[in-house]
């Protein structure tokens, strides 16, 4: 029938223009938080301001000098920082995804069971969200104390325990989300499995899962970053030094001399971050390309 | 031996609702018998208790000459909603193999059966699309595909139609009718349109509200097939005034369009 044709959907827009807008965009951002800090500085020094806090070279090194800091060398026959950098970095990503890969497996987990009944629900769930009012530094020597002794039979190298308590950053997001998200399936679409005489699982599979994928999405992106926090955290407990916890540590205490260089940690560590933020956003374009309206 | 057989049907709701007293009908093979009558009368409520998605308080259901409780396990029915409830994530195709999917039809068999009914609903071309990129009218050809692609003898549609514009909806319904004659299935078909339920129906039920009960049957006895020039028969403003007329009688103020 004629009228088929008239119905057929206009094309997305995609493509190159969209993504050179974006990277337009980004360099206007980047732009301005640049002006705004270094305007900041300029005005805060020539004024002698004093409050919030007090705008000095120490305070509010330059960002170029940010960047100049990690193509130098902290020690005279050092390597050059931002070696250093990525090598930290390398491994506080390993112990993140660790404990991203535990956390986010852990969380749903925990959230497909509180889905499956209300009375564990009911039970458990005050539980998981108290688990979170406990900071990670007060759970921290408890895991370095079960895990890592080596007279345990089960025990494990210091970065997993870093990992471990990096997952307990990052399972509560996912175990709420998928909680949420396999409760969010509309009724009749339950009905018509049932129509089709559908068992559990096959409703669980074949409908509930795919329901929550974009909720379970969103939490993965908080739980990516946040594992990198519980990692740089969950590394002074630990003694671990070769992580950007160590680094970060290591440069505070030289801040007041070479402040530069603890500015310098912080932009790997936010680029760390983001590139975690971001394998997870590549992971939901490729699963939910389909929906795209389900894309954050 | 009837397609469903109900006989001293009620139900009532948790909380005291009495959606439906003392229901008996029976329908034949072959035909398409609309429910019609005010909101909150139950129709929906009967659909669902045919189809085995709620439990009758009293009496009994058979389809096909079983209870409906085996009906539904072995696939007797398909149904279509309101709304087309696709699964979003899912392109054409794969919503109109999910019956198929789920009663384990191999992968050939399916996409054979699928290409079919895409023709039967005038969607071929559109297999690889997803439900969001069509129209509503679209969407619930899809999902009317989705409920014929097992070949079950009997089509439960309630409110198919309702969310569509009258043009539309009066192509749809035509379409309806087309893919009944060729499907040689049995509907039952929930509606609030007069207009509806006369063109496409061989039996009209009309339902009175609190409680839910039939007031009334009414044969149409319009001529198959039928087509535009079906709605400018007299005998359909007749039919018309009748179904309106028992609707009257059944005692509700508001008269459905
Ligand atoms: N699940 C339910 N629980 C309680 N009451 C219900 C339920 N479903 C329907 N009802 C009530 O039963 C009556 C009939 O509903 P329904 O069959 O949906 O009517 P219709 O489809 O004719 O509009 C209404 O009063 C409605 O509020
Ligand atoms: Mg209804």
């Amino acid at each position: 029938m004629a009228s088929v044709a008239v119905e057929r959907p206009a094309e997305r827009g995609v493509g190159v223009k969209r993504v050179g807008s974006r990277g337009v965009l980004l360099l206007v951002v980047l732009g301005v938080l640049w002006g705004v800090w270094e305007g900041f500085r300029a005005i805060g020094i020539h004024y002698g301001l004093t409050r919030p806090f007090t705008v000095d070279a120490t305070s509010m090194p330059h960002i170029h000098d940010m960047f100049k800091a990690l193509f130098e060398r902290p020690n005279a026959e050092g390597p050059l920082l931002i070696v250093t950098l990525l090598e930290a970095a390398a491994f506080t990503a390993k112990e993140a995804a660790l404990g991203f890969a535990m956390g986010s497996v852990g969380g749903f987990a925990i959230g497909a069971l509180l889905a499956h009944s209300r009375m564990l629900q009911r039970g458990f769930l005050p539980y998981v969200v108290a688990s979170q009012t406990v900071p990670i530094l007060a759970i921290a020597p408890m895991v370095v104390i079960w895990f890592t002794n080596p007279n345990s039979t089960f025990h494990v190298t210091a970065w997993v325990a870093v990992a471990i308590l990096a997952s307990y950053l990052t399972f509560f997001p996912v175990a709420i989300a998928t909680l949420r998200g396999l409760q969010a399936t509309d009724h009749r679409a339950v009905e018509l499995m049932r129509s089709y005489a559908a068992n559990r699982w096959t409703v669980l599979w074949k409908l509930r899962f795919p329901t929550a994928l974009p909720y379970l999405f969103s939490a993965l992106k908080i739980s990516a970053t946040a594992s990198i926090v519980g990692a740089i955290i969950g590394e002074s407990p630990t003694s671990i030094a070769g992580g950007l916890g160590g680094a970060i540590l290591n440069f505070a205490q030289f801040y007041s001399f070479q402040p530069q260089n603890l500015w310098a940690t912080n932009i790997v560590a936010a680029a760390l971050g983001i590139a975690f933020f971001l394998v997870v956003v590549g992971a939901e374009r490729l699963v939910l390309r389909h929906a795209p309206e389900n894309v954050a | 031996m009837s397609v469903v057989e109900i006989q001293g049907v009620s139900k009532e709701f948790k909380g005291g609702t009495v959606a439906l007293q003392d229901i008996d009908l029976q329908i034949e093979q072959g035909e398409f018998v609309s429910l019609i009558g005010p909101s909150g009368c139950g129709k929906s409520t009967l659909l669902r208790v045919i189809g085995d998605l709620i439990e009758p308080s009293r009496g009994a259901v058979t389809v096909n000459g079983k209870s409906a409780r085996q009906a539904r396990q072995d696939h007797d029915y398909g149904i279509v909603f309101q709304d087309a409830v696709l699964y979003n994530w899912r392109t054409v195709a794969k919503n109109v193999a999910l019956p198929l999917e789920l009663a384990g039809w191999s992968r050939e068999r399916r996409q054979a059966r699928v290409e079919e009914m895409l023709d039967l609903v005038e969607l071929r071309g559109f297999a690889d699309h997803h439900p969001w990129q069509l129209s509503g009218g679209m969407q619930q050809r899809v999902s009317i595909a989705r409920a014929l692609s097992f070949d079950p003898a009997l089509l439960l549609m309630d409110e198919p139609f309702g969310a569509l514009d009258e043009m539309t909806r009066e192509r749809m319904n035509a379409e309806l009718l087309r893919i009944w004659e060729a499907s040689k299935s049995t509907v039952v078909f929930v509606t609030h349109s007069i207009a509806e339920a006369v063109f496409l129906s061989t039996r009209i039920v009309v339902m009175s509200v609190r409680p839910g009960r039939i007031s009334k049957v009414i044969p149409v006895d319009l001529a198959q097939p039928r087509g535009t020039a079906t709605r400018e028969e007299p005998r359909f403003f007749e039919l018309a005034t009748e179904v309106r007329e028992a609707l009257h009688l059944g005692g509700h103020v508001e008269v459905p369009a």
